[in-house]
């Protein structure tokens, strides 16, 4: 996703450790929430995402096991795995 | 069964401490829980000639135990059986807050809701039904400003009131949705036939931590009944299967969402919304403050703004009025403690032993640690404010990415840079306080171990008087190479650390960039106060105990008769450790000169100068007349740059000073670590400092 792109999580990956789905789940990225993605740090990493109106920064690591879905003007009919996150 | 206490509980950022602080004014204690470094602090309510305990537990999103704040809140609640919980609810971020809402709700202990930030909520355009709000809770519901204390009697009004049986307020029931909701009831049956756990559990609340997979509960469960435990955790494991087969998902995830579902209906059904698109103050700043170029250079300033006034205002400005003028902060205490010795300057004739233990051991001692306060307390006062503004956030966010090369964090900068990673002076105490920012105890260890290696203010005498000595024409070279060493070694030492003893996963790093905000003085003052207290108590007894062990090493055994106070050192044990271990520090250059004068050092580095004096036989050598030391030197025969280099590289780098590693055992929580700083930063000098010496002796 780009810089100020939104889009709707659809879930955690299933692979991801529980430690880490509890902690991304208690901080409120949970399924059918809406997510910006508000800025890249200057080395492009970690970024800072805008979700259930509270900022957010984490690691691109993690954030590549949130699974979402962009919002566009027209529906999306096919998105490829690697645009389905937050990459 | 409840203990007549009262618990704070709440999000991060919602304004806890501000409610706590207005609800018990200014007497309280602050301790910590046994084995982590999470403060608990407690004071006592007082209204209307009633008291009660308070107790603020640690800010956290949620009780599932992943991270210290959580299990020290989780833990508190569980163990203390707390009458009442306060729950503070950031009104401006409803939905999130009230997660964590429900799993106190979980607790089944009697809530009252202090609906927090009622102006910033209403600002962004939240209109609240307080009313239905409590009505769907089952508890009181308070509207706050706590920061401006608003609504604080009604908070303590409505606390003693459900205290004492007046109103009610026991948590509704959550439903977790169907599927769920028949495990839980079933689970709870279990659970409540077994006394051991229904004595320490709400059973219900038990029940859903075991469908959630929680580990802690799990161990605890295998702990208070070793025989019933295999049963109980089969059944939750079969339950969790049932689950996750008919819904298709993973069961923790489930119950978190269905959590979330919950505050969601309740947002939904209390909250309207009448929209303020208008840019609020937190996102503009971001756009500079976080800005790709804008943010690194705003964050040098920052820091070297805060660098620049901590000891402009502690250490070189005198502002504190003293008979004959002014002093500096740092230079009251020094005056203070001279004064002290001065008083004590009769007995040197006719008690000599006394005189020397009272001057050297615990005036030196203890003024060595106070001399440190001011300089503590202003680092604090501004890091605290920095810390409050929401601004550390964002450096973390900024510097995150280069220094997890080295297995570090963004927050490690700050400890650095408070120990003298800019150059010239830091403190090393500061800084390894500081790191109580971070929350990733890994990194957070990592970065209190090497933090000592930065230049501090006490390496920069011995660096000026060998510098002066063999090094005239290069002064500002050698500073630089020293700087660049520091940080090369602390970097390496991090990386290396982090492959070997600290191994493992880095914790996940999801942090809020919570909205700014002015710091709230009293706040700040009283955070201030309370850590430096801390460390004047805690430091100052350790510091005092080793500086007498030091004193006395240096002090005993007397020899016979009256002798130069150069041969009285050398007779003493230190002087005979000196000797001893000069066969092996010849490998670095060292002789047992240098060797005693290193020993007195691991008390602070500022001795190592004032015992090389002494070992030389000259009189009167302190750090503002190192003069006459280093034109001696100069002269001396046996010594040379190389050696002078090897000997400032192994005084940056070997063991942190006395009160240093007291904080180290004090923030690490075990003197095991404090004795492995001391131990593998003496190690890692010494192979350096050899190597230095070797090599350049091949060289010149």
């Amino acid at each position: 996703m780009k810089t100020g792109e939104t889009a709707i999580i659809l879930g955690i990956g299933t692979d991801t450790p529980l430690s880490l789905r509890r902690r991304l789940l208690d901080m409120g990225i949970t399924k059918g929430a809406e997510l910006r993605v508000e800025r890249h740090a200057p080395l492009g990493d970690p970024v800072e995402i805008f979700v259930k109106g509270y900022h957010l920064a984490v690691r691109m690591s993690e954030a590549r096991t949130i699974e979402v879905e962009r919002i566009k003007n027209t529906p999306v009919a096919f998105v490829s795995a690697s645009e389905n996150t937050l990459d | 069964m409840s203990s007549g206490k009262i618990v704070i509980a709440g999000n991060p950022n919602a304004g806890k401490t501000c409610l706590y602080n207005a609800l018990t004014g200014s007497a309280q204690q602050v301790s910590n829980y046994p084995g982590v470094t999470v403060d608990i602090k407690s004071g006592v309510l007082r209204w209307q000639g009633q008291r009660t305990t308070v107790v603020d537990l640690p800010g956290t999103y949620s009780l599932t135990a992943y991270s210290r704040e959580e299990l020290v809140a989780r833990n508190f609640i569980l163990d203390e059986h707390p009458s009442l919980i306060i729950n503070v609810v950031d009104a401006s971020n409803l939905e999130r807050n009230l997660y964590l809402t429900i799993q106190l709700m979980e607790m089944q202990i009697p809530m009252v809701i202090a609906l927090n930030m009622m102006d910033t909520a209403e600002r962004r355009g939240y209109k609240i039904d307080v009313e239905g709000l409590s009505q769907l809770l089952g508890v009181p519901v308070i509207p706050t400003i706590a920061c401006r204390d608003k609504g604080i009697d009604e908070i303590s009004a409505a606390s003693l009131a459900v205290l004492h049986g007046k109103e009610k307020a026991d948590p509704s029931p959550l439903s977790y949705g169907h599927g769920v909701d028949d495990e839980v009831v079933s689970l709870t049956r279990v659970i409540e036939k077994i006394p051991a756990l229904k004595e320490r559990f709400s059973p219900a609340w038990l029940a859903v931590k075991l469908l959630e997979k929680d580990e802690r509960a799990a161990t605890e469960i295998r702990d208070l009944t070793p025989s019933e435990s295999d049963a109980l955790l089969k059944q939750a494991d079969d339950a969790i299967s049932r689950i996750e087969r008919h819904f298709n998902a993973d069961a923790s995830t489930l119950v978190a969402e269905h959590r979330y579902g919950i505050a969601a209906g309740m947002v939904k059904s209390c909250v309207t919304h009448t929209a303020s698109n208008r840019r609020d103050i937190t996102e503009s700043l971001d756009l500079i403050v976080c800005n790709r170029i804008a943010g690194p250079l705003i964050l040098v300033m920052v820091v070297a703004a805060l660098f620049f006034w901590v000891f402009k205002v502690s250490d070189e400005w005198a502002w504190i009025p003293w008979f004959d003028g002014f002093q500096s902060p740092t230079g009251f205490m020094e005056t203070l403690f001279l004064s002290l010795s001065r008083f004590i300057t009769p007995l040197e004739e006719s008690m000599p032993m006394l005189y020397s233990l009272l001057n050297d051991g615990v005036i030196g001692g203890v003024g060595g640690v106070m001399s440190f306060v001011p300089l503590i307390f202003f680092m604090f006062l501004f890091v605290a404010a920095l810390e409050d503004s929401g601004y550390i956030a964002r450096v973390a966010f900024i510097l995150d990415r280069p220094l997890r090369t080295f297995g570090l964090q963004g927050k490690s900068i700050l400890a650095f840079i408070v120990a003298g990673g800019l150059g010239a002076g830091g403190c090393a105490v500061p800084g390894i306080m500081s790191t109580r920012t971070m929350r990733e105890d890994r990194d957070r260890l990592v970065t209190m171990l090497v933090t000592p290696f930065m230049n501090c203010g006490a390496k920069m005498p011995v660096y000026a008087m060998l510098i002066a000595a063999f090094f005239p024409h290069n002064r500002t070279l050698i500073m630089m190479i020293l700087w660049a060493l520091s940080w090369i070694t602390a970097l390496v030492a991090a990386w290396i650390l982090r492959r070997t003893l600290v191994r493992g996963e880095q914790m996940p790093f999801v942090m809020e960039l919570p909205p700014y905000h002015m710091p709230v003085l009293r706040g700040v003052l009283r955070h201030t106060w309370e850590r430096t207290w801390m460390y004047v108590k805690k430091a100052g007894t350790v510091i005092l105990a080793i500086n007498l062990v030091l004193w006395a090493l240096m002090y005993f055994p007397r020899p016979a008769e009256d002798v130069a106070a150069d041969e009285h050192l050398a007779f003493s044990f230190a002087g005979r450790a000196g000797k001893a271990l000069e066969p092996v520090s010849q490998a670095a250059g060292f002789d047992w000169r240098t060797n005693i004068a290193l020993i007195g050092g691991f008390a602070a580095k500022e001795v190592v100068l004032g015992v090389l004096g002494t070992a030389y036989a000259l009189e009167n050598t302190d750090e503002d007349n190192f003069l006459s030391l280093s034109e001696h030197l100069a002269q001396k025969p046996d010594w040379n740059p190389v050696r002078a280099f090897a000997l400032m590289v192994f005084v940056m780098l070997y063991a942190p000073c006395l009160v240093t590693i007291a904080v180290i055992r004090r923030e690490s929580g075990s003197w095991k670590w404090a004795l492995f700083a001391t131990l593998y930063s003496t190690t890692f000098a010494f192979i350096l400092a050899i190597a230095f010496y070797q090599i350049g002796s091949l060289l010149i």
